[in-house]
């Protein structure tokens, strides 16, 4: 059986961190990922950059709505996720507004982050 | 590659100046392609330009200002992201050199001249919030100061502030390309493009105080970028915005009295129109109409030009405005063009018949003001007092202006006499 766990917090609560209380998470999470990795279990995982980097698109009528931001509709329930190669982000909605479920909800796109350690 | 020395002090830094105001657009924009970094290039624009007020009292002006001014910047850039860990990202992107290279030009045409429309869709991308469109393109493009901007949206110095940080930032992170879109997208990002400067143009012209001059000055600008982007990127609808602007803003001095009420366009001083400005509209909508496919910026201007060229308002061809407003509503079909569709109707058929086309529009437009105002006028001319008292106070009761209130109210009181 395969599961994805999806992580969520406060961003506030990032914010507020002084650096070094961040960096400290960052490479705790380095090390449980090197542990989950190393004994099989975690296929891959990536963090991500803050909901100001988010962009959702939808497919309405045929044509595509692009809104600033994350997805923020309480009665839309997570589907399921794709993890894109893409140059930038305009290919990045390309293959978005592909997903077929655009049309019935909203795709969040967020960047990857790479962990500062 | 100098020039003599004869020149004073005086009269280089007023050069510098008059050079900052032609090229520091199009030096900022070269540079963003350059650095890949919007506040990075901005840094490095301010740097280029202290070099040259500290160099060129010396050493002359270059022939290539310009080109001076992108080179001094890069290298500049170059030292600060050795220097500065915030820059850490950029730096696998450029091999350090210890020396400017004044002898290469980063400006070539038609390079430079895609920077400025890379500028533009950039800070037009629709994956941008509108309010953060709005700011980037008035503080990059336009280079008014973030001041200025907050004065004319009537928000915080603070807020606009974070605003532009934080649509720089997403371009950075999120990785919003610096390019002008591809042929297959082009139409649909250039309607976004369009629809920020008409944004940016009603702002201003809403504008309704003589104390707000900051406001208006934002209808300059909007035309400025309507020229702009119509030198860079001829298309009908170019041309069909900048027209509309044009004709608009030619009424502008005759939309309010000294007491910054409104006048309506029947009671408006024709003779004061900016007729300078009103030819030049006029031709655009020419361009526009010709261009192919005829698009709703051109039809818009295309029914300015027609009040444009009625000496009095009893002149007005509505029939042909009824027929303006029958393509557009195939162009873009949104209840507020059948609002003005239904009282084109109602000034060439009479107001009975402009009720019974906005019969169908009372669910869309219950909660615009100037639906009820159009109503009431209707039932006025058509002596039903009553309905029209009702409707003037319903449109009262949604609007905010005051300028709008002030018109309202007399409106009512006048129905009493």
């Amino acid at each position: 059986m395969k599961y994805v766990c999806l992580v969520y917090y406060d961003e506030q609560i990032i914010k507020d961190m002084t650096e070094q209380q961040w960096l400290d998470l960052n490479k705790e999470c380095k090390s449980f990922g090197d542990g989950v990795r190393g004994s099989g279990h975690c296929i891959g995982g990536n963090a991500l950059q803050m909901t100001d980097t988010a962009s959702t698109v939808r497919i309405r009528d045929g044509k595509l709505q692009l809104t600033d931001g994350p997805f923020a509709e309480t009665k839309e329930q997570l589907a399921g996720f794709y993890l894109m190669e893409a140059a930038d982000l305009d290919e990045a909605i390309k293959l978005a507004s592909g997903i077929p479920p655009a049309r019935l909800g909203s795709i969040e796109i967020r960047p990857i982050r790479e962990l500062p350690v | 590659m100098w020039k003599a020395e004869s020149d004073s002090g005086a009269l280089i830094a007023a050069q510098i100046q008059r050079i900052y105001q032609h090229e520091s657009r199009r030096v900022l924009a070269t540079l963003i392609r350059l650095l890949g970094d919007f506040e990075l290039a901005e840094e490095a624009l301010q740097e280029a330009f202290s070099a040259a007020l500290k160099q060129w009292p010396n050493d002359g002006i270059p022939d290539n200002p310009r080109a001076w001014l992108v080179s001094a910047g890069r290298f500049k850039a170059i030292d600060q992201i050795r220097r500065n860990q915030r820059f850490a990202h950029l730096m696998q992107e450029f091999a350090p050199s210890s020396e400017p290279d004044y002898e290469e030009d980063y400006t070539e045409q038609p390079d430079i001249e895609d920077d400025r429309l890379r500028l533009i869709f950039t800070c037009c991308h629709p994956a941008l919030s509108i309010e953060a469109q709005l700011a980037l393109t008035l503080r990059e493009i336009c280079d008014l100061s973030t001041d200025e901007i907050a004065r004319a949206f009537l928000t915080s110095s603070v807020t606009l502030a974070q605003r532009i940080v934080r649509a720089k930032n997403k371009i950075r992170d999120a990785k919003i390309p610096y390019v002008v879109p591809g042929e297959q997208d082009l139409p649909e990002r250039l309607e976004s493009v369009l629809h920020v400067i008409y944004l940016v143009f009603n702002e201003g012209y809403s504008a309704t105080t003589g104390d707000d001059l900051i406001r208006q000055d934002l209808c300059s600008e909007a035309i400025r970028l309507g020229h702009l982007l119509r030198q860079l990127l001829p298309d009908g609808e170019v041309s069909g915005l900048l027209a509309l602007m044009l004709l608009q803003d030619a009424r502008r001095m005759t939309r309010h009295n000294a007491e910054g009420d409104l006048i309506q366009l029947e009671f408006q001083d024709r003779r004061q129109w900016d007729h300078a400005q009103i030819r030049q509209g006029l031709m655009l909508v020419q361009e526009a109409m010709l261009a192919g496919e005829i698009g709703s910026f051109a039809l818009q201007a295309a029914i300015a030009a027609q009040h444009a060229l009625a000496i009095r308002f009893a002149d007005t061809d509505w029939q042909r405005i009824v027929q303006l407003y029958d393509l557009l509503r195939q162009a873009s079909p949104t209840p507020v063009v059948e609002l003005n569709r239904a009282a084109a109707i109602a000034m060439r058929d009479g107001p009975q018949a402009g009720i019974q086309e906005m019969q169908g529009l009372e669910n869309k437009l219950a909660q615009y003001h100037l639906f009820h105002a159009a109503r009431a006028d209707m039932y006025r001319r058509l002596g039903q007092l009553s309905e029209a008292r009702q409707a003037y106070a319903q449109a009262l009761s949604l609007t905010k202006q005051g300028p709008e209130m002030r018109f309202l109210q007399k409106c009512l009181v006048e129905l009493e006499k």
